[in-house]
């Protein structure tokens, strides 16, 4: 990391420490499972130049699968949330197999498209109780010993999830292969023309965006205690598209400046409805035409340093 | 009572009629897409927002000003077509020269916006508009009764798009579409106002939805989301016509509201996602569609 990165990055475990002193931790987690989810996309859209707007299904999917395995089947919280994340990556496997084969916005709308299909699977699949959604999933005992009904040890493990999760991304973004996928997003046909498989390349990129997700969905449901058809709907595949935009498409700390952002208003908004779609329909618009670099990416600018 | 497959054929030639009736949405709301894409290189999501608006525009000057049916029909396209060209004004303008999502990404967040402001206004239940009283009643066709305005709505839509068809296909106008499609430089060269036939051309797409949605006012209730879930299916279709050719979507819309509306008889559970498995399908066997050129 370069040293304007690592202060970033002191600045964020800071926060993430200290802010459940005066935050309430549950609002906490939300923004941090929501980061979590929002930096795998950004991985995909921001490096790999791929816009996803059906990344909903497998954070939905996971979040199913982990709720279930630890309400139905009993299993610990650490073997739901690693069933979540692999349902996650299966499902990215076979939907990254058809989406990469179109581009720009085509790729969108078939991964769209998909999405919708697992909606209405999880809609009227029985396991998934339709719109009730699985309730009062258990917490369970984390490793046989920490009892994650404690809210501080379920701030940890959120915690620590999270900052795995980034600091994965982070090395996948700055290792051979995450250049490899930079220069696919610059000039795709040089790639190739240089040997790259470049097809393989966004593929993994997929399968691995889909299965940090997942891991976010999956984490998600054991915090809240809850899966249900919000998770699925493509209005959460706008959603983190939303979060990405504001916090900086291409940077490593938007998706969480964009989280912390939007969760925020969510929260606060809450009370108002719809108002809550006009608000982010709006930022949307803004973000577009007047404020395409986001949050972190003006701040990079105006630093003229990466973050 | 006569069967084919062990299925009455009343059920049978019912849901055929209702998967034709979804199938001239689709086409309706698919050519539009194509038209716009052809242009303006960009995927207009504020399209199921413009077919809500259609359908909100008749309702209102029904219930405000007391216009009926006809009138809106004519009205509503004039309407969301001089908003739509308000909006590739004012916003998608600024953005052709940049990467096409962002124009997506626009339209996606209008169409966050409209549908917002309806459903604060209305709620999520739908509001119902009477069908026109000329149109009232059915025919009883021997093996079906087909109501008169079902009848209707598949004989217009058809027109509409073969009518489309036309003028992009064989008309002068037409020709300069193609051609500004092909290559906007050149042919601004030649002195013809490229800028001003984007402008239309998107206008022309919001009223096709806007028309569209008038005539699914009837049919369905008018509802602020009726829109949203629409498009991702319309979205398929463009994806398994691919949206090369302008008979293509229009043949595409009307096949899959048919393998729909068939799907509903015979395995009731995979109606909501045929579309979506069929586009699966297409996608592994021919990417770029049934009607889309080949790299």
């Amino acid at each position: 990391m370069s040293r304007a990165q690592r202060i970033a990055f002191g600045v964020m475990l800071a926060f993430f420490l200290l802010a459940p002193l005066v935050l309430y931790p549950v609002f906490l987690m939300k923004v941090m499972c929501f980061a979590l989810f929002a930096c795998a996309f950004n991985l995909l859209i921001g490096f790999g130049g791929l816009l996803s707007f059906g990344h909903a299904m497998f954070l939905g999917t996971a979040g199913y699968v982990s709720a279930h395995a630890a309400k139905v089947w009993g299993c610990p919280p650490e073997l739901a949330i690693l069933l979540g994340t692999l349902s996650a990556a299966a499902l990215g496997l076979v939907t990254g197999l058809l989406a990469i084969r179109r581009q720009g916005i085509y790729f969108a709308m078939i991964t769209l498209a998909l999405s919708q299909m697992i909606y209405f699977y999880c809609l009227q699949a029985p396991f998934t109780h339709g719109e009730d959604g699985i309730q009062s999933v258990p917490r369970g005992t984390l490793f046989g010993f920490i009892d994650l009904s404690n809210i501080w040890a379920m701030y940890a493990t959120v915690l620590v999830v999270f900052v795995a999760g980034f600091l994965l991304i982070y090395r996948a973004i700055h290792s051979p292969f995450g250049q490899v996928l930079k220069s696919i997003r610059e000039n795709e046909a040089r790639a190739i023309s240089l040997g790259y498989d470049t097809t393989r390349y966004k593929f993994l990129a997929f399968v691995l965006s889909a299965a940090l997700a997942g891991l976010a969905g999956a984490t998600k449901a054991i915090v809240f205690q809850l899966a249900s058809l919000t998770d699925v709907h493509w209005t959460m595949s706008g959603e983190v598209v939303l979060i990405t935009l504001l916090g900086g498409m291409g940077t490593i700390f938007g998706p969480v400046a964009g989280a912390l952002v939007i969760i925020t208003m969510e929260n606060y908004l809450a009370q108002l409805g719809a108002w809550v779609t006009v608000a982010q329909g709006v930022i949307f618009v803004i973000c577009v035409l007047a404020f395409r670099r986001g949050i972190v990416g003006e701040i990079a600018h105006f630093l003229k340093k990466p973050l | 009572m006569t069967e084919i497959f062990g299925i009455p054929t009343q059920a049978l030639f019912g849901q055929l009629l209702i998967g034709l009736i979804n199938g001239s949405f689709y086409a309706l709301l698919s050519l539009g897409l194509a038209v716009i894409f052809g242009l303006l290189n960009i995927i207009n999501f504020t399209h199921g927002a413009q077919y809500m608006l259609g359908a909100f525009c008749a309702y209102l000057l029904l219930n405000k000003t007391g216009v009926g049916y006809w009138w809106s029909l004519l009205l509503a396209p004039l309407i969301v077509g001089a908003l739509g060209m308000l909006i590739e004004r004012l916003m998608l303008k600024r953005l052709y020269k940049l990467d096409h999502l962002y124009g997506l990404l626009l339209t996606f967040g209008l169409a966050l916006v409209i549908q917002g402001v309806f459903r604060n206004e209305y709620g999520t239940s739908g509001q119902p508009y009477a069908m026109p009283a000329e149109l009232a009643g059915g025919r009883n066709l021997g093996f079906m009764f087909l109501p008169n305005y079902r009848a209707w709505v598949i004989a217009t839509s058809v027109a509409v798009c073969l009518g489309t068809w036309f003028v992009i296909e064989k008309t002068k106008l037409g020709s300069y579409l193609r051609a500004a499609t092909e290559n906007p430089a050149l042919v601004q060269a030649f002195g013809i106002n490229v800028p001003r036939m984007i402008t239309l051309t998107y206008g022309f797409g919001a009223a096709l939805a806007a028309f569209a949605g008038v005539m699914a006012a009837p049919i369905y209730q008018v509802n602020p989301q009726m829109g949203a879930d629409l498009i991702i299916v319309v979205f398929a279709v463009v994806v398994i016509g691919g949206m090369g050719s302008i008979m293509g979507s229009i043949v595409t819309g009307f096949s899959l509201g048919i393998i729909e509306g068939l799907t509903k008889v015979f395995y009731p559970e995979a109606s909501n996602t045929v579309i979506f498995v069929i586009m699966a399908i297409v996608l592994a066997v021919r990417p770029a569609g049934l009607f889309g050129a080949q790299k």
